[in-house]
């Protein structure tokens, strides 16, 4: 299991694509938002928090068709289903590396984006930890997305369609510990929040994503 | 001892009743009834909440819009409740029928949701002065829509019959869940303008109710919602299997 996930993470690292492009996208997201909500100052460190959020979010979304797809076309999961890991394990393998590669450097990066739009020290150390317990669940809950698409070809639309709204609960008390950090208000209960919605995820979706990997492989 | 053997037997008769040439043969009897009891429910509700009811004191004739919305929205959650249990138990005793059941049920509750967000947004613009706020309880039911059309976009997506339920199943059990935890995430996000529960059944004092004037229609066109939603369920699943069967004589004529 940690072999297979230090061979998802060198793949991710070495054959460009994936690995940096989610950072840069999110990048560009983020001087997008200038553009199309005007230069106001003030308006923007007031929405900063939750574009930083959505941003990450979308970004995250954007290397989810990797995590089993290449696997399945090459045959390799195969192999992995008869290996003597069970799949759940194949599973929590890949979404350790997936958020490793993505989840963790788009969490390393919100703080520093946040510079953009003049965001205080302690909002922008909130976004880090709102975005540090976020994350897994957005790579927990995209993979078992892209369990669920295997075998559809091209798949990239219906997989975004499939976990947008499953990731609506976690953008909520994600975006809300760094917005009640901006005004002032109590921020633990958003943040034990969103890492129940973590942890419920990742108690619950193994079996989920292995039982649509079965299916996929039949 | 005898009671568990006439429990289990009972228990088995009901599944027999999922058997596909079983099904056919008692919903196509069951199917007419249906219709003529949900035509009557219907008519008689509507007609009554529109033309003979009084105008609300504060809201007018506005109110009348009662009698669609909250029998869609009602229609609209159980509907995913249905679709979640058909898809629990293909999952556990591979009844083909009860899946059928929770594929014909989706864009009836998706159409249902739609009836409830347009409805709310029309009664919305005299009464809250806008077609739309991010109110905990019309964003939930945004979000139900959103679940619907991603189970629908799922069962299309996937040609394999067997697969694609499987897999649409999958996504029901889990989606349930998330929609849940969606409904009372945004109680968390946002204040609402959307008012409580007042159609209850429960005399309550304190509670603020809805007046009997308007409750007895409303119940009656609730009823005659389920009723419509039953008939067109029925329906659904029925044309599903025929398709199957339709698939499968092709199927063995292309083997000849």
């Amino acid at each position: 299991m940690i072999k297979l996930f230090w061979r998802d993470v060198t793949l991710a690292v070495r054959s460009g694509g994936g690995f940096g492009l989610a950072l840069i996208f999110f990048l560009i997201v983020v001087v997008l938002v200038p553009f199309a909500i005007g230069s106001d100052q003030i308006m923007l460190s007031k929405v900063a928090p939750g574009v930083l959020w959505l941003g990450a979010l979308l970004a995250c979304l954007l290397s989810l068709d990797r995590v089993f797809g290449l696997d399945f076309e090459d045959g390799t999961l195969d192999l992995l289903a008869t290996s003597p890991i069970p799949l759940e394990g194949v599973y929590l393998a890949k979404v350790a590396a997936h958020w490793l590669t993505t989840g963790l450097p788009l969490t390393l990066a919100a703080p520093i984006y946040g510079l953009l739009f003049n965001l205080d020290f302690e909002v922008r150390q909130l976004l880090f930890l709102s975005l540090l317990f976020g994350t897994p669940a957005l790579s927990l809950i995209g993979s078992f997305g892209s369990s669920l698409v295997l075998g559809v070809k091209r798949g990239g639309l219906l997989l975004s369609l499939l976990v947008l709204p499953l990731y609506i609960p976690t953008l909520i008390f994600g975006a809300q510990v760094a917005r009640s950090a901006a005004i002032g208000q109590n921020f633990e209960v958003p943040l034990v929040l969103i890492s129940i919605v973590s942890l419920i995820t990742l108690a619950i979706l193994p079996f989920a994503a292995a039982a649509a990997l079965r299916i996929n492989l039949r | 001892m005898a009671l568990t053997w006439k429990l289990s037997s009972y228990w088995d008769k009901f599944w027999h009743l999922a058997n596909p040439k079983v099904f056919m043969g008692w919903s196509s009897r069951l199917l007419p009834i249906i219709i003529v009891m949900a035509a009557f429910c219907l008519s008689t509700g509507l007609i009554w909440g529109f033309f003979f009811t009084p105008d609300d004191a504060r809201q007018g004739s506005t109110v009348k819009i009662i009698y669609l919305h909250v029998p869609a929205a009602l229609v609209a959650i159980n509907g995913y409740l249905l679709m979640f249990i058909g898809s629990l138990f293909w999952l556990i005793r591979r009844q083909h029928v009860s899946v059928l059941i929770a594929k014909a049920t989706a864009p009836i509750g998706m159409a249902m949701t739609a009836i409830a967000l347009l409805t709310g947004a029309i009664w919305g613009q005299p009464m809250w002065g806008t077609y739309w706020v991010w109110d905990p309880r019309l964003t939930s039911f945004f979000v139900l829509f959103l679940f619907y059309i991603g189970y629908i976009v799922l069962w299309s997506a996937i040609e394999d019959h067997d697969t694609a339920a499987d897999l649409t199943s999958i996504l029901a059990l889990v989606g349930c869940g998330f929609a849940l935890l969606s409904r009372y995430a945004v109680l968390f996000w946002s204040q609402g303008l959307h008012q409580g529960t007042t159609v209850t059944i429960s005399d309550g004092v304190q509670q603020e109710r809805i007046s009997d004037v308007f409750f007895q229609p409303l119940l009656l066109s609730m009823a005659g919602f389920c009723l419509l939603f039953l008939a067109l369920l029925l329906i659904g699943t029925r044309t599903e299997l025929r398709a199957r069967r339709l698939k499968m004589l092709e199927l063995r004529e292309q083997m000849l």
